[in-house]
């Protein structure tokens, strides 16, 4: 076959053309999400289905096709199946529509309705994905490529461009002027560190020692947060193209791709994006005949959080402990077996395409003052709109949670916004018009980080919320310093006695202490900034703290050991709904006769709250107060004669 | 009797081992790569596995158990039947999945972390599974289960024999 092994920049815009000539633009092609979200709603067996279909209808050939594809973003409606080319866009669609999808929509061009997005307060229908509020608002120039490839396939990505900034930057710029479009785009690392990724490439590449190694860090582990999964699990070609654009830059001719194994579409992607770009010439010994030579092998990391550190990845890929060592030398100029080696992230290195195609001075016309670009965000929580959304940086809080994000659930209050995972802090409402990027979220003590963006509602309590966090770096902390592993073990012991009712007068200043002492002493970021989910609890919610000292009462009512389930007698109907949903069976009573919970046997798990039918809501929650006296058992229910 | 029913069970470690140890070309950067596929193989990782790494890779026992026992995805012990991953990452944490942890370690009368003795079950958590619109999930088997409720849990559980 002609378009293996490419040989020159020609024979590249050659095989484009020819993909292009064989796609017809008007042919309706049917494209499902499958990215882990909309998989574990079954999206592969409705791909399958799809398939079927349109054998069975006699439309398959160039008539309709159908194409898995990689994450859209719009998790909460999943699964999503989008139509082109008139982008009508089907939300939580199930196996029996797909017979009606291919009859209908693909075969006639019709609009089904009820598969339709729905407006949540307008109840509008929306057919056109671009039309929907999620999307309108966001500005998608990394991640919106994933909804047209099918990322098992490389000719998909060529169709769209893909490796024409890897052929430009080859044939007709050498690496220094690569590098110096680099740094004039302000590209700053989107892992969360924010550093410069120009100055980090420039480093490498004058660091002395051969060879110099290029990574790409895919091992995301902040809880909450899976944008990189789904840049490298929807769209691996252009991980991979930034990537050996960077290696030339720097002159490395040796990669790695650090992948979590809890991903692994991530890694099976990878793996087949790799073989594919090696058989294409776009990988390998002299690349596209410029004479470059590049490899690159895949790691899976296995489990470890602070493994993401740049040392400790560094140590994970010679096969070793992942623990962080001093830097007192950086890894760009000491990585890798003491080589020079350049760590980027996955986002990071997928804006790389971009800017060689399009240039720094348009990378620059996007974003505020110090940082430049978008960012893809995974927004989650207590939100209606659940999913990854990329925006350009400067965006405010509020616009990404009310006009993308939709507001929150279930007519509930507002109560903070958690960014930058377990190295982040909370912002509470006062703060939502603040533009994210860089810089302004540390000024209010958090981060904007790798992209996390957890939205909490009244219900959630902000204490619980830290010891949360810092239960999670105790756990994952590597032990080898001792402000990180006992201070973490400090503070936890701290929190989770006020979150038990057992807090004491000088708590809140210990927590203080030892987080100073964290900051001070640590030796790797975990550390260093372990301590900030306590410490932005305490800056701006510091009432509720003092309530669960002083008062033992948790304002939120989430505290276990402060809260206590009681069912109003006068409210109760003895539906049996919370009778026969009780996982303990602590609920007694029966079919006419009044519900009662015996607290003894209570395990506080929620249940009976969330079941109780919201025009009865006979189950409520105490906390801080004497619990009301229970029914005497055997109580009957009276019923008014409804009028 | 002994080295009878032994036996096999040995050659069958050193095969599997000598195949993972050389699909990486015995490269010893790639002792975590090796022990990963040996882990999804065998579900936990064995002393005898370990031994055998060690004794095939030409690298210290130590330094094949500090990688086992530092790194999350490998077991040392043997897992239940069935795996029952609650997720705890911190959408999910926000949405009560540590309640939903309450209600079916309540439910089989174990701990996180635990397997159960007749090693029917195991009860494992998780930090993010990345479908946090799920949230809270629990994943058992492999199949992901999306807010459950206490009748539904009762039935999951009880159809994993």
């Amino acid at each position: 076959m002609a378009n293996k092994g490419l040989s020159s920049a020609e024979e590249l815009e050659k095989l484009r053309k020819e993909i292009l000539s064989k796609r017809d633009p008007s042919k309706p092609v049917v494209t499902v999400c499958t990215g882990t979200a909309c998989q574990t709603y079954g999206s592969l067996e409705i791909y399958r289905e799809f398939a079927d279909e349109i054998r069975k209808q006699g439309l398959e050939g160039s008539v309709v096709e159908a194409k898995p594809t990689g994450c859209h973003g719009f998790c909460e409606q999943g699964p999503i199946v989008v139509i082109f080319p008139q982008e009508i866009c089907y939300v939580k669609v199930k196996l029996e529509d797909v017979t009606e999808i291919v009859s209908r929509t693909l075969a006639q061009g019709g609009v089904i309705e009820r598969l339709l997005y729905k407006e949540p307060i307008t109840g509008e229908r929306i057919a056109k994905d671009p039309d929907i509020p999620f999307y309108k608002n966001q500005m998608r120039i990394v991640f919106g490529n994933n909804r047209y490839i099918n990322p098992r396939y490389i000719d998909d990505y060529i169709a769209l461009g893909g490796y024409s900034a890897l052929s430009k930057a080859l044939f007709q710029m050498t690496p220094e002027q690569v590098l110096e479009e680099i740094k004039k785009s302000n590209l700053r690392g989107r892992g969360g560190g924010g550093f410069p990724t120009g100055i980090k490439w420039e480093t490498t590449r004058n660091a002395l020692g051969e060879p110099k190694y290029v990574i790409v860090n895919c091992d995301e582990g902040d809880p909450g947060a899976y944008m990189d999964r789904s840049v490298m699990e929807g769209n691996p070609h252009a991980v991979l193209e930034g990537l050996v654009i960077g290696a030339y830059a720097i002159g490395s001719q040796e990669g790695f791709i650090y992948v979590r194994q809890e991903y692994p579409i991530a890694y099976e992607n990878t793996i087949q994006a790799i073989k594919q770009a090696e058989e294409y010439g776009f990988l390998g010994e002299n690349i596209l005949s410029s004479g470059f030579d590049f490899k690159v092998k895949v790691h899976r990391g296995a489990g470890a959080f602070v493994s993401g550190e740049s040392t400790a990845l560094m140590s994970a890929i010679e096969g070793k402990v992942g623990e962080p060592k001093m830097k007192y030398v950086h890894t760009a100029v000491s990585g890798i077996k003491g080589r020079p080696s350049c760590l980027n992230n996955v986002e990071t290195w997928a804006n790389v395409p971009l800017i060689i195609n399009k240039g720094a001075g348009w990378f620059n016309s996007i974003g505020t003052e110090r940082s430049k670009g978008t960012k893809i965000f995974s927004l989650v929580g207590k939100v209606n709109n659940t999913g990854l959304v990329e925006v350009p940086m400067g965006m405010t809080l509020r616009r990404l949670i009310y006009d993308i994000g939709g507001g929150i659930p279930n007519g509930k209050k507002f109560k903070a916004v958690q960014t930058g995972g377990p190295s982040g802090g909370v912002i509470p409402e006062q703060y939502l018009d603040t533009p994210i990027d860089f810089d302004e979220l540390a000024k209010l003590g958090s981060m904007m980080g790798s992209g996390g963006t957890v939205v909490m509602d009244e219900d959630t309590c902000m204490v619980d919320t830290a010891r949360y966090f810092i239960s999670f770096c105790c756990e994952e902390s590597c032990g080898k310093c001792i402000p990180c592993r006992e201070g973490l073990r400090m503070l936890r012991e701290i929190l989770t006695d006020i979150c038990e009712g057992k807090g004491q007068e000088g708590d809140i200043e210990a927590i203080e202490d030892i987080a100073k002492v964290m900051q001070d002493a640590s030796l790797c970021a975990l550390g260093t900034t372990a301590a900030n989910p306590a410490l932005t609890t305490l800056k701006y919610f510091r009432g509720e703290y003092q309530a669960h000292i002083k008062e033992k009462r948790c304002p939120a009512k989430a505290c276990k050991a402060l809260t206590s389930y009681y069912i109003d007698p006068e409210k109760c109907t003895a539906c049996m709904i919370c009778f026969k949903n009780c996982p303990t069976e602590a609920i007694h009573g029966g079919k006419g006769i009044i519900h009662w919970i015996e607290q003894a046997k209570c395990i506080k798990c929620n249940t009976c709250f969330e079941v109780c039918p919201p025009r009865f809501s006979a189950v409520r929650r105490l906390s801080g107060e004497p619990l009301p006296p229970t029914p005497a058992p055997g109580t009957k229910v009276i019923r008014e004669k409804v009028r | 009797m002994v080295s009878k029913t032994k036996s096999p069970k040995l050659t069958k470690v050193s095969r599997a081992v000598s195949k993972a140890v050389g699909s990486y070309q015995r490269d010893k950067d790639m002792l975590i790569q090796i022990l990963l596929d040996l882990q999804s193989m065998f579900g936990w990782l064995s002393r005898e596995v370990l031994t055998e790494v060690s004794e095939q890779l030409e690298v210290p026992i130590t330094q094949v158990y500090q990688i086992a026992s530092y790194y999350k995805a490998f077991s040392l012990t043997p897992k239940g039947r069935h795996i029952i991953k609650v997720c705890l990452g911190t959408a999910c944490q926000v949405r009560g999945s540590p309640r939903l942890l309450d209600t079916i370690s309540a439910m089989l009368n174990m701990k996180p972390h635990e397997t159960s003795e007749d090693m029917r079950f195991t009860l494992e958590t998780v930090n993010c599974l990345g479908c946090c619109a799920m949230g809270p999930v629990v994943v058992v088997d492999g199949t992901y289960h999306s807010k459950p409720s206490t009748p539904a849990l009762r039935k999951i559980l009880e159809t994993a024999k």
